[in-house]
């Protein structure tokens, strides 16, 4: 099986060693091992229930929050344990940022959706300065200037999902983890939201878990398949949606099941 | 983990962000937090404590001196006359009598009340007069009490019962119920609203009337929820003072007729303490023996009842 | 029913229907009369309902025509006197205003912390678990219970007296639960996309709780706590065991002060066996009344505006 596995080149940002996330006795994500290389966008691609999602939250501790959840091998984070002794799940998570499939955006000001991560994590510097860059980095800025004060609420739905994006882009991050960041949203904002993390991945490393595999085709370089909890194949994006090597993949791929 | 490659040099000891100092300052103002909320939830916990403990040890203290046989099967209630009995009987049957009473006005309205609502009322109505019953049980209990005495024993029951007592336990009886019958009617409610659509629509689809789909469907699927409330209403015109201390007078009749005076358990406590018995006498510690009966009666039934919903919810949610 | 089940409806034409074997006979609907004693057992259960309605506005109109011609400004600015003429309700007003003030003062912390830490912070273990099954206890504890406690603990043991800081923390246990389950409730009711958005920006529980959930769950906090005063408003029992003094003439100055409250005032004018103090208790009644009217308006305004709000 580990012939389709691939060891990616480069510098590994993410890594996965015998991971898994048990939910009181059932096992979500069974020991898997898998390289996320430096800022390039890496998709997780498979049927509802795989594990995904649970694998993508490893990577930023948000398990801790779910009661009863447990962890056991080792995410590593540039080569260091995220769940080892004296890690600070509240530092990883200033570090890996997460956009959740359906946008929320806080019950705040557009301005203080994305100042809220700075002035938590005590940021010194412009904050307006701060503001701006962000939403100009998650292509919002133009939409937006003149309106900073108003409710993010009353943005559209592709709107308040780039505003999250502007958020957790404030607290500078170096990975972005995105849920399904566009499977709320209409083919005009997925659009958008798949031309931005085209820009994304130039200074961050993207891990997006889409179901839509036109999407993970579109965007990704590299593409991990899951089912029932364990990684079946991952390669370069290109090869694994012309040339599958594992069965199963080829046959979720032509949409045989899923 | 403020290791960091050269390769992510410029973002890595971001200037924006202090890192270690802060984090540590908002974890030891996290912690800080935590004491403070665990500090205040044990309060909840201390109160229960306490209760138990103060009537534990002054009860104790009066079974010294009064045997709890005497306490428990004596028919007679006099701890302020010179001549002392101590039987809770008398004043148990007047908490029993009233309770008793209150129940029979307020479960079969405070049901009937709920069918209506839930299965009948048209949504507009239902909004108007849902709130209006909650009016009921927001009318502080000495305005209740003044009503019972000044105008149901006068203009209700004194007609009905030309040899009624000026203090008598029916008229405070029929006040409770109407006091009661929103907490009835709301747990039932919630009860019959809980019940799956699915069901009565079934029953509807076999060609039942509505008033069969409500008393041979809902009802009964309902049951549980429906019979705690009845156990808690019960519970709560146990429990209840003021309207039993004005309406239904001081004088420990051990009787069930209603139209005399009795005095329950609640109203005895509220007499001797606004009366002159000295601190640590027997007549004081009598507040926490009879305390203890209460508090052991109502927290009986509330745990039962308590227990009958849960397994009602066990079967629906 | 038909004893040739296993026929098909697409049998040969002429044949004989299925439906034939059926004897509509062997059911009796008895429709009109089904119809009649369910519309009969409608207005049964609306004329319930209703009676309760027809008490509540029997008890308003028979206060109102016994005190309303009482009510003055001198009613509110006397003191109980032994003539029922130049009695009137200012001590107990203001050692209503004094108890609720401080009883707020305790009971709101108190109250929202607690349900701070079930809802935010506490693991979901027995010891949770009997916290809050003990809450839902005390909810239902008689509230003269709590007068024997506030007379053993407050009174007695540290030694307040009958002041109006003995009264006031005992009608603070009384409301605490009812405080921390409607505080639970509106908690509850933050949806956790919220917080789940915070915490991944790096946030603390604490900062998380503070800027996000709490502000969200304010005004369904603050419903509930004036829900929860204006029943303390009205009680008389536990503060009867503090030792509230039904001849108090003087109003209270400091938290040390003996008091009164207004139900205890219209327990004491209506255990007098003179009409004219009845009276006075209906008065006093309506102004009570009144009070608790515009308390629950103002929490009902609240929950409206803020729920229109989101």
């Amino acid at each position: 099986m580990s012939d389709s596995i691939l060891q990616p080149p480069g510098d590994i940002e993410l890594e996965a060693r015998n991971l898994s996330v048990l939910y009181s006795e059932a096992r979500a994500v069974k020991e898997i091992s898998i390289r996320i290389p430096d800022r390039k966008v890496v998709a997780f691609i498979g049927p509802s229930g795989c594990g995904k999602s649970t694998l993508l939250r490893c990577f930023n501790r948000m398990n801790d929050l779910i009661p009863g959840a447990r962890v056991e091998g080792e995410a590593l984070f540039q080569g260091q344990n995220l769940y080892g002794p004296g890690v600070d799940a509240v530092d990883v998570r200033r570090r890996i940022g997460m956009v959740f499939q359906k946008p929320n955006p806080f019950p705040k000001s557009i301005y203080d959706n994305v100042a809220f991560g700075p002035r938590i994590n005590g940021y010194r510097g412009d904050l307006d300065e701060l503001v701006e860059r962000s939403l100009h980095d998650a292509a919002l800025w133009d939409e937006v200037k003149d309106r900073l004060d108003q409710s993010a609420l009353a943005l559209s739905g592709g709107q308040q999902q780039r505003l999250c994006i502007a958020r957790s882009l404030a607290v500078e991050p170096e990975v972005l983890l995105m849920d399904e960041p566009a499977s709320a949203l209409d083919p005009l904002a997925t659009q958008k939201i798949e031309d931005l993390i085209f820009e994304l991945k130039q200074q961050y490393t993207v891990v997006i878990v889409t179901h839509n595999m036109q999407q993970a085709a579109r965007v990704s370089e590299y593409t991990a398949f899951l089912y029932m909890g364990e990684l079946i194949e991952y390669g370069l994006t290109e090869e694994m949606f012309t040339n599958p090597r594992e069965e199963r993949t080829e046959a979720y791929i032509t949409g045989r099941f899923g | 983990m403020s290791a960091k490659t050269a390769r992510t040099g410029a973002a890595a000891a971001a200037p924006g962000f202090p890192g270690d100092a802060n984090l540590r300052r908002r974890h030891l103002q996290e912690r800080g937090v935590g004491v403070v909320l665990i500090a205040f939830s044990s309060v909840s916990i201390l109160t229960t404590l306490g209760i138990v403990a103060v009537l534990l040890f002054e009860s104790i203290a009066f079974f010294q001196e009064v045997s709890p046989v005497e306490f428990l099967t004596s028919r007679r209630w006099t701890p302020l006359f010179v001549e002392k009995h101590f039987g809770i009987l008398p004043l148990l049957t007047g908490s029993l009598l009233i309770a008793a009473g209150a129940a029979l006005v307020a479960l079969p309205l405070g049901l009937a009340a709920a069918i209506y609502l839930s299965e009948y009322a048209l949504p507009r109505v239902r909004s108007v007069l849902k709130p209006v019953l909650e009016i009921l049980a927001g009318v502080p209990t000495v305005v209740y009490g003044y009503f019972a005495l000044t105008f149901v024993t006068p203009h209700v029951i004194r007609p009905l019962f030309p040899t009624a007592d000026y203090y008598n336990a029916l008229s405070a009886a029929v006040v409770m119920g109407i006091m009661i019958i929103p907490l009835v009617s709301s747990l039932s409610e919630d009860a019959m609203s809980a019940v799956p659509r699915a069901l009565r629509e079934g029953a509807y689809a076999l060609g039942a009337t509505r008033f069969e789909v409500a008393t041979r469907t809902v009802v009964p699927a309902a049951l549980s929820g429906i019979v705690a409330s009845f156990i808690l209403a019960v519970s709560r015109a146990i429990g209840e003072t003021m309207i039993v201390t004005i309406a239904a007078g001081a004088a420990p009749n051990l009787t069930l007729n209603p139209i005399r005076g009795v005095q329950t358990m609640t109203a005895y406590i509220a007499q001797v303490s606004t009366g002159e018995s000295p601190h640590g006498s027997l007549e004081y510690r009598t507040i926490f023996a009879v305390g203890l009966a209460l508090f052991t009666i109502t927290l009986l039934m509330n745990i039962i009842s308590a227990r009958v919903l849960r397994r009602y919810r066990e079967v629906y949610e | 029913m038909s004893a040739r089940s296993d026929e098909t409806l697409a049998t040969a034409p002429g044949a004989p229907h299925p439906a034939a074997q059926r004897d509509p006979s062997r059911f009796r609907p008895r429709l009109a009369a089904r119809r009649r004693g369910g519309t009969i057992f409608h207005l049964v259960t609306l004329a319930a309902t209703l009676v309760g309605v027809f008490v509540l506005a029997l008890l308003l109109v028979d206060i109102i025509r016994d005190g309303a011609g009482l009510l003055s400004t001198d009613f509110l600015r006397n003191s109980p006197s032994r003539l029922a003429s130049r009695s009137g309700l200012r001590p107990a007003l203001w050692g209503t205003v004094w108890i609720m003030v401080i009883t707020a003062v305790f009971a709101f912390p108190l109250g929202v912390g607690t349900a701070v830490w079930l809802q935010e912070y506490a693991p979901d273990n027995r010891f949770t678990r009997l916290v809050q099954t003990n809450i839902s206890n005390l909810a239902g504890v008689p509230s003269i219970v709590y007068g024997i406690l506030g007379l053993a603990v407050f009174v007695r043991a540290f030694a307040l007296g009958r002041s109006v800081l003995a009264g006031a923390l005992t009608l603070a246990l009384l409301v605490l639960p009812v405080i921390i389950i409607a505080a639970q409730e509106a908690l509850k009711a933050v949806p956790s996309s919220i917080r789940l958005g915070s915490y991944a920006l790096g946030a603390t529980r604490w900062e998380t709780v503070r800027y996000h959930v709490f502000p969200l769950a304010l005004p369904g906090i603050l419903t509930g706590t004036i829900l929860a005063l204006s029943r303390a408003i009205g009680e008389a029992a536990p503060l009867l065991l503090i030792g509230a003094l039904a001849f108090v003439d003087f109003v209270p100055r400091s938290p040390t002060d003996p008091f009164t409250v207004v139900p205890i005032q219209i327990f004491n004018w209506v255990s007098k066996p003179q009409p004219s103090f009845h009276q006075l208790a209906a008065a006093a009644s309506i102004v009570l009344l009144v009070v608790l009217l515009g308390m629950n308006a103002a929490a009902i305004l609240l929950r409206n505006r803020y729920s229109r709000k989101n």
